[in-house]
């Protein structure tokens, strides 16, 4: 139970990330694939040789070829530039929803944890409620209730995301509440609020960050699954859910490339997510390394 | 011998809570509803005085507590609603197709857990090996996998490639008639009524699907299992047991696998809060006649009550497997009756 020391050199820290990444190219590749992500979300439809929405009904449903390397979709709309343009709304949403959740979850979880009391037992009872659904069928309810639309989309990943957070920082917050050094920091005269948000709340920072990972990972898959059954983005959007969903019509009569890249993408994205979640877990924890 | 009981009874207790928790937020999603549902239950032909005829009806024009125990009152009753769309009760629909979800779920769990832990166990066992390298790449490929996604590969693959498998439509070829029903699981009803033809043909339908859900479940269950044998294997019990001269079988399975098994057993608790939600994608993707395609149909036709029925009969099925699982659990476990609180 060692808590991190703010003497530790930002220089050290980097050597740390050189050395697990070379200890573990698992690693170094989902970081790299995070880059390409990254990368298409800021730049992706400037990149794309077609317009997402141009529709061509003469080349429609066209096999992947030099022209449309992931082919043509039922209106002639060049998959590849949709499955490209549809990383920023997809990556947007979840970062959106992860961060409510981060905040929201971290401000609850620092309270609850560090008052205890009622607050603690009437926050318990909230996210025991939260948790007592199936998350996705909630979700499903919380978009239907608030209106269908992108924002709500975001909102009901957050809401259902929440107590993971809340309950990581209750935890950690918890256990440090009488810890030395906070008591330490109240001595020399910080308010409760500033022991708790300077003092204590960093400590359980390193935790969340493998919890953002793996989270952005669900989030993603959330948001695609609520499109996939009609919640949220409408269609001529091009948001991987979506699109997998109108390819799954094709799918039958054999026309397997308008379901399968915007797919490949979604499985890819979520599966840098998670790689990335072990990766931090290496970075942020050194008695975890396996 | 009271002793033993009490832990039960407290847990039954816990439940409670819960229980008005999961209705207090399903009645605030009935009430968020976009639009003023009076407007809605008085249908399409509606004049001013139905539609205040109808919010009278539906006690919408009283205070909010006073309409939440208007909604408590009629759940008590059963009474979840009517569709708009298929204009039955609410209740009536769900419980007609709750038996295909359930078989659907069943099927891929049972499916998955007799493939997850073995798996586990083997990769704990023989860390380090191809099977433990194997479990891990299939833990982290299986969450990342998209439920609708890996269900339109499998069609791609097995119904058009293939051909092994039949269209991805429902629970039974048109050419079988239904079996009759009992259980309302096919499956079960077909061999209750001695017909195989119908059982095979049940069977086929089911193969796609429950795979789809069974892959997705097997990475947790998985990976819970090989972490769960790892703790057990390394435990001192286990060393004494191994230094007592037992035979490595009797280890393994009466002492590490016994022991592993509890955390198991809990874990299922969350899958089950996975399955349900992918549940609703994979009856999407094949058409599945169970609560999970009804509620998107109601979703795309904006027929509310029958989302909020569904959410909230999800909600209570799995607060209800929630408590058997812990139940289960509490039984499982001989400690409990000496360390009940």
């Amino acid at each position: 139970m060692t808590d991190i020391t703010p003497t530790q050199s930002g220089n050290g820290l980097l050597a740390h990330l050189g050395h697990v990444m070379r200890e573990n190219p698992v690693t170094a590749l989902s970081f790299g694939l995070f880059a390409f992500f990254v990368l298409q979300a800021f730049f992706g439809h400037l990149l794309v040789p077609y317009d997402p929405l141009a529709t061509n009904s003469v080349r429609a449903l066209e096999a992947p070829s030099g022209d449309h390397w992931f082919g043509t979709d039922q209106l002639g709309r060049d998959v590849f530039s949709r499955v490209i343009v549809a990383t920023r709304l997809d990556l947007t949403i979840s970062v959106l929803a992860v961060a409510i959740s981060f905040v929201i979850g971290s401000v609850l979880g620092a309270l609850a944890g560090y008052w205890g009391g009622w607050l603690d037992s009437v926050l318990n009872r909230i996210l025991d409620t939260i948790m007592a659904f199936p998350l996705f069928v909630l979700a499903m309810g919380i978009v239907a209730a608030l209106g269908n639309t992108v924002e709500n989309i975001i909102y009901a990943t957050a809401i259902i995301n929440i107590p993971f957070y809340a309950r990581v920082v209750r935890a950690e917050v918890n256990i440090r509440r009488e810890a030395g050094f906070a008591l330490a920091a109240r001595l020399s005269g910080n308010g409760h609020m500033r022991t708790l948000a300077f003092h204590i709340f960093p400590n359980a920072l390193p935790p969340m960050m493998v919890q953002v990972s793996l989270n952005m990972g669900w989030a993603i898959l959330n948001a695609a699954g609520l499109s996939f059954v009609g919640l949220g983005v409408r269609p001529p959007t091009p948001e991987w859910g979506i699109m997998v969903a109108e390819g799954a019509d094709y799918i039958i009569s054999g026309h397997w490339w308008v379901a399968l890249f915007p797919g490949l993408w979604l499985m890819l994205a979520v599966f840098t997510f998670n790689l990335m979640g072990d990766g931090l877990r290496d970075l942020v924890d050194p008695r975890r390394r396996t | 011998m009271a002793t033993r009981w009490l832990p039960i009874l407290w847990r039954l207790v816990q439940t409670i809570p819960v229980v008005i928790g999961v209705v207090i937020i399903s009645f605030v999603l009935t009430r968020a509803l976009p639009g003023d549902p009076a407007v809605q239950f008085a249908g399409q032909m509606a004049t001013p005085e139905s539609i205040e005829q109808t919010r009278v009806a539906l006690g919408l024009d009283k205070s909010l507590p006073q309409q939440f125990l208007i909604y408590c009152k009629a759940l008590l009753q059963g009474d979840l609603g009517r569709s708009v769309a298929t204009g039955r009760p609410v209740l009536t629909d769900l419980s007609t197709r709750l038996p295909a979800s359930l078989e659907l779920t069943l099927t891929a769990l049972v499916l998955s857990c007799l493939i997850a832990i073995p798996l586990g166990v083997l990769a704990a066992v023989r860390q380090g090996s191809w099977v433990d390298h194997l479990c891990r790449v299939l833990v982290t490929a299986g969450v990342s996998l998209p439920t609708f996604f890996t269900g339109i590969l499998l069609i791609y693959v097995f119904y058009y490639l293939l051909g092994w498998a039949p269209s991805p439509l429902g629970r039974l070829d048109f050419v079988y008639f239904d079996p009759p029903r009992v259980t309302g699981f096919f499956l079960i009803d077909s061999v209750l009524d001695g017909d195989l033809r119908t059982f095979a043909g049940a069977a086929k339908q089911l193969a796609l699907p429950a795979i789809t859900l069974a892959l997705f479940t097997l990475a947790p269950i998985a990976r819970m299992t090989r972490a769960a044998m790892l703790t057990a294997l390394s435990s001192d019990y286990i060393r004494t047991a191994r230094a007592a001269g037992l035979t490595p079988r009797k280890v393994l399975f009466g002492y590490a696998f016994r022991n592993a098994l509890l955390p198991v057993v809990t874990t299922l608790g969350m899958v089950f809060s996975f399955v349900l939600g992918a549940n609703v994608l994979v009856e999407k993707v094949f058409a599945w006649p169970g609560i999970g395609s009804y509620a998107v149909e109601a979703l795309v036709q904006s027929d509310y009550a029958a989302v909020q029925g569904f959410v909230l009969a999800m909600a209570l099925l799995f607060v209800l497997i929630n408590l058997v699982i812990d139940l289960s659990y509490t039984l499982i476990d001989p400690r409990i009756g000496f360390s009940s609180k």
